[in-house]
């Protein structure tokens, strides 16, 4: 991995989408500019990291909100398990922040509103979105990378997603494999994959931000 | 130093030596240009480059040579869950189904990996069967084989990905198809471990087990590596981290040549 090519590539840009110019009266008083309303991940290798952070950012954000106040009927072992998990997520998370550098999409706060964190329940299924969309998320990401150092080190990360995943599943007794992988057709026993576009419109209900992935490589 | 007969020497032991260097002809002139320009004592630094550049990478594979390793993985794997369920000491219920599922996702990988070799032209490998002297006669040996295939699989897959960048069949990408191959493997991977009450993710410890677990997880980068692009997890990030998480965050590639060594799955194919 070069890690300088990181370092050196345009970063990705916080925008916001109504500019708030402070007039520029007599006083000294500065209007606050607005929080940014989109985010763009960036071009070429830089936005497809800056995909694969923002993911991270997002699952490592909701273990540690489940670690913060556990639900009540958590099992025997899986308030350690899911500690492992958060570390994972967290090692991944930050991982990619070093290698980005100065590229890096800032740290985002993420809307959990959707999710029930007081039952097993509500948390397995959350858990059972976010590891089977990072794992779809990865098996779409990895052609639009072009260097083979880049490829391999997602590579490592996604399948201990997969890992996640099924772990999860196993969880929820549920089959392990259920909408996960193809069952039929051409591509059968094949997992799932998602394009950017797909995960980013899947997750968006937990970003603060429009999401922009116009600029991601598309092939 | 006569580079022609360290050439001329080489060839007697690597007959294709000559046919490393880009041809005999192109080896001569750019000696002799670098002899005109005086660069004589820049000698073994050129020398040096010319064999670095004639061994110092192994060819890449072509895409029909990665499938075909990709099947003989797959074979492997298809004939190993069909001898198990023969054997008939699979629990009923929940591991019956999971090893039922397991093999029916083996056999997809097998149909899809036969029809895409034949699609670019190549000739599918056929007959990799799981050595019957290997197969363990009780089924919790039975789970450990599975999962020593299973977690070798995710190393080799992801160990080919490299190979597969910008690799075609029609309108189909082999490298997302390999990485959603990878993907399964390494949910087959974790569900056999919980059916063993391992966790899902490869502890560091894992690297030091018995055969066949213990070399599934060594190599050339073993399971416990803790460094990822030159950055050590359990120390130079943000925070620390304990070395089993900076393992278990990271999985790692094999090599085809470690994969069919006989002391991983080149040791398991057999009559």
């Amino acid at each position: 991995m070069r890690r300088r090519s990181f370092f050196q590539a345009a970063g990705a840009t916080v925008a916001a989408s109504t500019l708030l110019l402070a007039g520029c009266g007599d006083d000294t008083t500065v209007e606050p500019a607005l929080p940014p309303t989109t985010l763009s991940l960036g071009k070429g290798e830089i936005g497809v990291a800056n995909y694969a952070y923002l993911l991270e950012q997002l699952e490592a954000a909701f273990y540690q909100k489940v670690l913060d106040s556990p639900p009540s009927d958590f099992l025997a072992g899986e308030l350690a398990s899911f500690t492992e998990l958060r570390d994972h997520e967290v090692i991944h998370r930050e991982f990619f922040k070093q290698l980005l550098g100065t590229s890096a999409i800032p740290t985002l706060e993420f809307n959990f509103s959707s999710i029930t964190f007081t039952t097993r329940a509500g948390v397995l299924a959350a858990a059972r979105t976010f590891e089977d969309l990072g794992v779809a998320a990865y098996n779409g990401a990895g052609k639009l990378l072009s260097t083979k150092a880049t490829l391999v080190l997602v590579g490592k990360i996604a399948s201990v997603e997969a890992r996640h995943a099924a772990f999860i599943r196993d969880l929820l007794q549920a089959d392990p494999f259920a909408d996960a992988v193809e069952t039929t057709g051409a591509f059968a026993g094949l997992g799932r994959t998602l394009t950017p576009a797909q995960v980013i419109e899947a997750a968006a209900k937990f970003f603060p931000y429009t999401i922009l992935v116009s600029d991601l490589p598309t092939a | 130093m006569n580079i022609f007969r360290i050439i001329e020497q080489l060839s007697e032991v690597d007959a294709d030596t000559l046919g490393r260097f880009d041809s005999r002809r192109a080896v001569f002139k750019t000696l002799g240009s670098t002899a005109k320009r005086g660069a004589l004592a820049a000698a073994p630094v050129f020398v040096a480059s010319l064999f670095q550049k004639a061994y110092g990478q192994t060819a890449k594979p072509t895409v029909v040579e990665v499938l075909n390793y990709a099947q003989t993985l797959e074979l492997l794997e298809e004939d190993f869950y069909k001898k198990m369920v023969a054997a008939g000491q699979i629990p009923t219920g929940a591991p019956k189904a999971a090893i039922d599922l397991i093999l029916k996702h083996e056999s997809a990988h097998v149909k899809l990996l036969d029809a895409t070799i034949k699609a670019l032209g190549g000739t599918p490998v056929t007959g990799i069967k799981f050595k019957t002297s290997a197969f363990p006669a009780d089924y919790a040996t039975q789970l450990v084989v599975a999962q020593a295939l299973e977690d070798t699989g995710v190393r080799a897959y992801k160990g080919q990905a490299g190979n597969l960048m910008g690799a075609m069949a029609g309108t189909t990408n082999l490298l997302q198809v390999a990485l959603q191959i990878h993907s399964v493997e390494a949910r087959h991977a974790a569900h056999i471990r919980g059916m063993r009450q391992q966790t899902a993710w490869i502890q560091a410890a894992d690297s030091s087990l018995p055969a066949p677990l213990g070399p599934a997880y060594t190599g050339a980068i073993r399971e416990s590596n803790v460094v990822q692009s030159n950055v050590n997890i359990t120390n130079q990030l943000a925070n620390p981290y304990s070395a089993n998480d900076a393992a278990a965050s990271f999985d790692e590639v094999l090599t085809m040549a470690e994969v069919t060594d006989a002391s991983r799955a080149g040791g398991l194919i057999g009559a």
